[in-house]
């Protein structure tokens, strides 16, 4: 039950290259989840998944490419077409609906969901290169999460059952 | 013994079970905590929780669109 301090713990270990508020769902709600769960728990953000650590959140999504996802309208599920997808202010719209729907459903927000994997001692690591790249400071990411590169992923990965790439 | 009651109802995947392993978290242990949802994904999730932390599922029924469960922790 105490998550992380016990010996025989079971290991997951994710690399998270998405920033997306959709893509921010599947690695906060597992690592809350495994390390509920007794795991002891390692993320590893890089790429656009580092603006997942920013302090101040402001996620949207991206309608364009995604032939799967449906909008709900006039009391329907439509597919959108790429062209409209292209519009300006679409993702935006997009967005906020997605953000109304997550409300109403009672899912949590990535935001509750940060922070109860930051409260759950889950191991955050974001990916120097990355920091580097996009030209952000240590201080524009949330307290918690150490420095770190490929070497320092592969040697969690090396000692963890679980390995997921999202 | 008293019996603590968490009221996820309304929340959704991971969140009951998140709600549920605070208050375990939080009782002695042998101590039972009750949990109400209305998630039905929650019946198979608190099976896979309790099978994976020792604790123990004493009891998990549904009705009325709402589902309860009993764990006494072990784990």
């Amino acid at each position: 039950m105490s998550g992380g301090t016990q010996p025989n713990a079971k290991r997951l270990s994710m690399i998270v290259t998405k920033g997306t508020l959709d893509w921010a769902y599947p690695p906060f709600i597992l690592a809350t989840t495994a390390a509920a769960m007794g795991l002891e728990v390692s993320m590893f953000f890089t790429f656009y998944g580092l603006t997942l650590l920013k302090k101040k959140l402001d996620l949207g999504i991206s309608t364009l490419g995604n032939p799967a996802m449906e909008m709900p309208m006039m009391g329907m599920h439509v597919k959108m077409p790429n062209i409209v997808a292209m519009l300006p202010g679409v993702d935006a719209m997009a967005g906020t609906m997605m953000k109304n729907l997550i409300k109403k459903k009672g899912i949590a927000s990535i935001e509750e969901l940060r922070s109860a994997a930051v409260e759950a001692e889950v191991q955050m690591v974001a990916c120097q290169m990355t920091m580097d790249l996009f030209e952000l400071k240590r201080e524009d990411l949330i307290d918690g999460p150490t420095l770190g590169g490929a070497a320092t992923y592969i040697e969690t990965a090396s000692n963890s059952e679980i390995n997921l790439y999202i | 013994m008293s019996e603590h009651v968490v009221d996820a109802r309304g929340l959704n995947c991971p969140l009951p079970i998140l709600r549920a392993r605070k208050a375990l978290k939080e009782v002695p242990h042998g101590e039972v905590v009750q949990i109400l949802a209305t998630d039905p994904g929650a019946v198979k999730d608190f099976e896979a929780f309790c099978r994976t932390t020792g604790n123990e599922l004493i009891e998990s029924k549904a009705g009325g669109g709402e589902f309860q469960f009993r764990i006494r922790k072990l784990g």
